[in-house]
């Protein structure tokens, strides 16, 4: 176990060197800096900026003490938000994503595998046709749509919820609504197809004819089993959602690092661009091996293999 | 087994009641939305008109959205609307500008024009948020950082400075000694300023961010203006909170010398960039002020805004113009005949009254109404008349123009702009009248902000939208640009005359020959040379609740909310 | 008497050739297959037919794609609109017999635009879903299936890949190569892919372990031949189920794309551009938002109803 955590670790590290080299060539490569705007600074002043930050040197040049700078622990600071450091913009705008998303995933995993797995058990009954029609609804209508139509409802026409911002609880319950719909329905499908097959399996059958109680067969065959296809895209959906969604931080107003990272990478802001990208990439490799490691909990047939066949 | 199964069935009931009931909690007891129209939020719109007794509101909390957070609050590094908006509530200039686009007494009591030469007299009872008293050295010491090749980073905005004598010579390393910069502190309270030449804007400017005093606290300090405990200002009001991405907060500065005119407690911003979202915020009861310069109220709504909001909803022309410029180095807009023709087959009024919507104004001219002329506003002593917009006659002028440039059939032709919903709609007009009236299919092509701006920049395109706001309120500001190798010149648009009639317009100090230059450089301009197409006249749209009182709009469309107030409904 | 037969029985020792006759049929004649052999695929599509609704989404699909490829063209045969021509008198005006769903803002007919955004979502959508299909299916199928140090290298390569931040992809590949309906399409394909390359190799790992891929491996049969005759197949519900689902992936993400201005070029629209466009003034013009909506909606609700269908109708281990 041990070498099997040193050597992943390992290939972490790996991809995440070759992630910020592919992420910083392609970025560079875009047209436009960071002091392009509308009306143009003297070139005098332009070129004490380019030099000031270090872009008149050759690109491989700055790559390299870009890479100095984050080996250690150094991330720079903002080209465009005045000398405002990366790391601390990064934690700031993460911590409202992160909030955001982690109430999000919970929701979503809760809501979405109790759906499926009461569609699975209803199969092609009412129960089942409805919870389908509701999960073929979170994914027909895109999100902007559902997080306005939220919005009108509850804020504009109801005065329940607010509008905007992000200042206490009742601020959560629309993006996260409108966060969440579309990965409930797409759990719920996942859950509810994988619990079928599950429940038409041999094993299934066995364990009924040895007169196992129902509750006994639901837990340790059929959850277990059933929601297997749930945790691959759990890593994948974590990382997204925590990551923060451009549409519902700017239609509610939430300063998260989604926003963040559009407007970095519209401002040319290179430092954040690739902070928020080094970020994101631990943060989602993460997710990856903490889903391998999960599946090696939830379906012991999977083997921890290292080389050869598996 | 069944039994089993609704157990599961009532879990996910509970659920979702559960969820139900938090939300519903929120409607009976104290609801974001209902604590927050505790100062006025109340949707049902009143009269604005019947002002006779006015009575403060007990909570003078002002609620405001910037679609965009300010890079920065230090007045030396800013060069953005919002980062304006902010500062003026922060800081004290000179001078202030007024509802009327004159300079009023700020920082300064009053001062003494001769020629180039001008003398601050600063008020003794100014003091910092700290307490410390506002000096003839601090203005010196904000100049001087601004201009100092050294500052890092190079202030943007150090050539709005240029004026000053000896002051781009500094700026850029030929003067190495700061005591040749034409400012100086005589004494405490008084400021002399030296300009290279008489310069009728100056006055204006010393209300620009740029020249704001900045306490001496921030020498070695790159960082001050990131953490609010160090930020120490002369101005309106504090900042004492900021959550990066979400809410901006001010306080009023119990220590500014004009604290009694000054009604506001607090100001909240918050920093949503979706137009939607503010306006349904707004009609929400959650914020006091949408739309411009902060916001935008969005087109689609315009007409039934009208009618809904009415008095709320307010339209106000500034100094901007919006316009197509041609690449008069590209074909086939190196012809002058085919530039005009494109300009005179479209139909402006149709584009302002059915696309844009705003109350705009067909532009004819370039430079827009707002900007001083002699006695009144230049585009009213100056009719945009160098063109008039006719059908066959452009018809006529696009032959004319194939003829001499040897076309048969016009090479592909493509529009640019940068993505927006609103300059996506004028180009399809655009193209669409072009299609209709001259023949011409023209493509258009949106680009990503920063692609548009360095293919325009360094002329990859036949015809680019671009925009032009005022720096200061003089013609030149609209003028310059337009001389050989100009810094902004996206034209590329070279006439000796125009050269000549701007360079003399700068140093001359009768100001009826001047305004006689700029009407002559703007007949090369847009008469003679059509470099480029004016469509409209900006205006600024925004809505304001009834009670809210006091807000300041000026020329160019900048907001000053420091004197604003609110009022008991 | 005695009638116990088995004392009738002669001990073997006495049987004779004569004491045994044929019965039935030849042995030769049992070997021959009675009824037709069914292949796997016609045995779906039998299964899929019998299916009332999976079949009535695929009418409905049916119809879609052709109504967004004659409508257009017949109702400007008609009425002599056409997509892009602007008519600023009559901007934002409901439905009438004139404009069956009303226009837009520019006076432009609203029918006609939603059916070629139908066109342009439903190519974007279609091409989208089955390069990811494809390169998923493989790549995936690969990684699962050998594990190891190449699923470590693959998969690690694919992590890397999607870690790269796609907007930064997407501004170069529109920058680099000509802003067009191709580009977008490969610019939403280039990580778009990955999601089902994981999904598989889940599938696959699972899979792969079990009973019936061992016998068959140890009844000799080759890596290809497991790979696509029997780990595939059986993962083919969950696949079904991706794919059915990054059509409107992908048709959403060119709206997302829309949104932050690097969707199709005006004056051409995808139905996710059509409701971008009209979410400022939705509460006001609802006929802007609501076609393309219900549009998109019944496209995407199609496409996963079928899905389910042949998802049921594909997987062996549903057989009754």
């Amino acid at each position: 176990m041990v070498r099997y955590v040193a050597n992943k670790f390992f290939y972490m590290l790996v991809s995440l060197f070759i992630l910020i080299s592919a992420t910083f060539f392609l970025m560079k490569a875009i047209p436009g800096d960071p002091f392009t705007s509308e009306k143009k600074v003297p070139a005098a002043i332009q070129e004490r900026l380019y030099e000031q930050y270090g872009l008149d040197k050759p690109v491989y040049q700055q790559y390299f003490k870009y890479l100095g700078d984050v080996v250690q622990g150094d991330f720079g600071i903002s080209m465009k938000m005045i000398n405002q450091d990366v790391s601390k913009i990064i934690s700031q705008t993460f911590s409202a994503s992160l909030k955001l998303g982690l109430v999000a995933i919970v929701v979503a995993v809760v809501v979405g595998v109790l759906l499926g797995m009461l569609a699975s058990l209803y199969h092609r009954k009412l129960i089942d046709n409805a919870a389908m029609v509701l999960a073929v609804l979170g994914i027909a209508v895109p999100s902007f749509v559902v997080a306005s139509l939220l919005q009108y409802v509850f804020a504009s026409k109801l005065h329940w919820l607010p509008t905007m911002g992000f200042k206490g609880p009742l601020y959560y319950v629309l993006p996260v609504a409108a966060l969440t719909a579309q990965p409930i329905a797409f759990i719920a499908r996942l859950t509810r197809s994988s619990m079928l097959e599950v429940l038409h399996a041999d094993y299934i059958k066995t364990a009924k004819a040895k007169g196992l109680g129902w509750m006994a067969i639901l837990s340790r065959h059929v959850i277990r089993n059933g929601i297997m296809p749930v945790i691959t895209y759990m890593g994948p959906m974590t990382a997204n959602i925590v990551t923060g969604s451009v549409v519902i931080e700017q239609i509610f107003g939430i300063g998260g690092i989604g926003k963040q990272f559009v407007q970095a990478i519209s401002g040319r802001d290179y430092p954040i661009i690739m902070g928020i990208t080094i970020f994101y990439g631990i943060l989602l490799m993460l997710a990856r091996f903490i889903t391998d490691i999960a599946y090696v909990f939830v379906d012991p047939r999977i083997k921890l293999t290292k080389g050869k066949e598996g | 087994m069944k039994k089993n199964k609704s157990l599961l069935l009532l879990l996910t009931l509970v659920l979702a009641v559960g969820t139900l009931l938090a939300a519903c909690g929120s409607n009976g007891g104290n609801g974001a939305t209902n604590s927050d129209a505790a100062n006025g939020g109340n949707n049902t719109a009143t009269d604005s008109g019947n002002s006779g007794e006015e009575k403060l509101a007990a909570d003078q909390t002002l609620r405001i959205n910037l679609s965009a957070e300010p890079p920065t609050f230090d007045p030396g590094q800013a060069q953005d609307s919002q980062a304006n908006t902010v500062l003026n509530l922060m800081y004290d200039g000179l001078t202030r500008m007024d509802e009327s686009g004159q300079s009023v007494p700020a920082a300064a009591e009053s001062w003494d024009i001769d020629g180039a030469k001008y003398t601050f007299h600063l008020r003794k009872d100014a003091v910092w948020s700290n307490g410390d008293p506002v000096t003839a050295n601090d203005f010196v010491f904000a100049w001087e950082r601004v201009l100092n090749p050294k500052t890092t980073p190079a202030p943007p905005y150090s050539y709005q400075l240029y004026y000053i004598k000896n002051a781009e010579e500094y700026n850029k390393e030929k003067v190495t000694d700061f005591s040749q910069v034409g400012v100086k502190a005589v004494d405490d309270h008084t400021l002399e300023v030296e300009l290279v030449a008489p310069t009728p804007y100056f006055l204006g400017l010393t209300s620009f961010y740029t020249l704001f005093p900045v306490h001496q606290s921030v020498k070695d300090d790159a960082k001050w203006a990131v953490d609010q405990s160090k930020m120490i200002v002369n101005g309106e009001f504090t900042l004492t909170s900021w959550i990066k991405g979400q809410t901006i907060e001010l306080t009023k500065n119990e220590n500014y010398w004009d604290k009694d005119n000054i009604k506001l407690s607090k100001i909240n911003m918050s920093l949503v960039n979706s137009s939607a979202t503010e306006l349904a915020s707004y009609q929400n009861g959650e914020l006091d002020r949408a739309g411009h310069p902060n916001g935008e109220i969005p087109t689609d709504q315009i007409p039934i805004l009208k009618d809904q909001l009415k008095d709320e909803l307010q339209i106000k022309g500034i100094a901007s113009t919006y316009y197509y410029e041609f690449n008069v180095t590209a074909k086939p807009f190196d012809n002058a005949k085919i530039r005009k023709a494109f300009s005179m087959a479209i139909d402006r009024q149709a584009i302002v009254d059915n696309v844009t919507l705003g109350g705009q104004v067909s532009a004819f001219g370039f430079v827009p109404p707002g900007i001083k002329g002699l006695e009144d506003e230049f585009r009213t002593e100056n009719k945009d008349d160098y063109f008039t917009e006719n059908v066959e006659e452009a018809k006529k002028l696009l032959e004319e123009g194939m003829k001499e440039a040897g076309y048969t059939t016009l090479p592909e032709i493509t529009l640019i702009y940068n993505s927006s919903e609103a300059h996506k709609k004028i180009a399809l007009a655009v193209a669409d009248m072009w299609k209709k009236n001259l023949g011409v299919d023209v493509q258009t092509e949106n680009q990503e902000w920063a692609v548009f701006l360095g293919n325009r920049q360094s002329g990859n395109y036949q015809v680019a939208r671009a925009g032009w706001t005022a720096d200061y309120n003089d013609p030149m500001t609209f003028m310059d640009m337009w001389v050989t190798d100009g810094g902004n010149n996206d034209a590329f648009f070279s006439n000796a005359e125009y050269d000549k009639l701007i360079q003399e317009a700068k140093g001359e100090e009768d100001l009826a020959k001047r305004q006689e230059n700029f009407k002559k450089a703007e007949q090369i301009l847009i008469g003679d040379e059509q470099v480029l197409m004016p469509i409209y006249y900006y205006t600024n749209v925004s809505a304001t609740k009834p009670y809210l009182k006091g807000v300041q709009l000026d020329f160019s469309g900048a907001v000053d909310y420091s004197r604003a107030y609110l009022t008991e409904q | 008497m005695d009638t116990n037969p088995m004392k009738v029985m002669p001990s073997p020792a006495d049987l004779r050739p004569e004491d045994f006759r044929k019965i039935g049929t030849d042995e030769k004649e049992a070997e021959v297959i009675q009824r037709e052999s069914i292949s796997a695929w016609r045995d779906a599509w039998q299964r899929l037919r019998e299916n009332k609704l999976a079949m009535t989404a695929l009418v409905i699909l049916i119809l879609v794609v052709l109504a967004a490829w004659i409508a257009p063209w017949l109702v400007g045969k008609i009425y002599g609109y056409n997509y892009y021509s602007n008519d600023l008198l009559n901007t934002n005006k409901g439905p009438s017999a004139a404009h069956w769903f009303g226009t837009d803002d520019l006076g432009r007919d609203m029918f006609i635009r939603t059916w070629m955004g139908a066109r342009i979502s439903l190519i974007v959508g279609l091409a989208a879903a089955c390069i990811d299909l494809l390169i998923g299916v493989i790549y995936g199928g690969i990684m699962g299936y050998f594990g190891g140090r190449v699923d470590e290298i693959m998969n690690k390569f694919s992590e890397i890949l999607y870690s790269i931040p796609y907007l930064l992809v997407t501004i170069l590949l529109l920058v680099v190569l000509e802003p067009s309906l191709g580009t977008i399409i490969l610019a939403l394909t280039i990580t778009g892919w990955i999601n089902m390359s994981w999904i598989v190799r889940g599938e696959i790992m699972q899979l792969k372990n079990r009973e019936f891929v061992l016998a068959s491996r140890s009844m000799g049969a080759g890596s290809g031949r497991l790979l696509f005759r029997h780990l595939l197949p059986n993962a083919v519900g969950p696949i079904i189920v991706t794919v059915t689902l990054s059509v409107p992936n992908a048709i959403f993400s060119e709206a997302f794309l829309s949104f932050l201005g690097l969707g199709v070029q005006a004056p051409i629209a995808s139905l996710g551009s059509m409701i971008n466009d009209a979410l400022t003034g939705w509460l006001y013009y609802p006929w802007r938002m609501l076609f393309p909506a219900i549009l998109i909606s019944l496209i995407m609700l199609a496409f996963n109803v079928f899905g389910d269908g042949l998802r049921d109708a594909l997987d062996p281990k549903l057989k009754k």
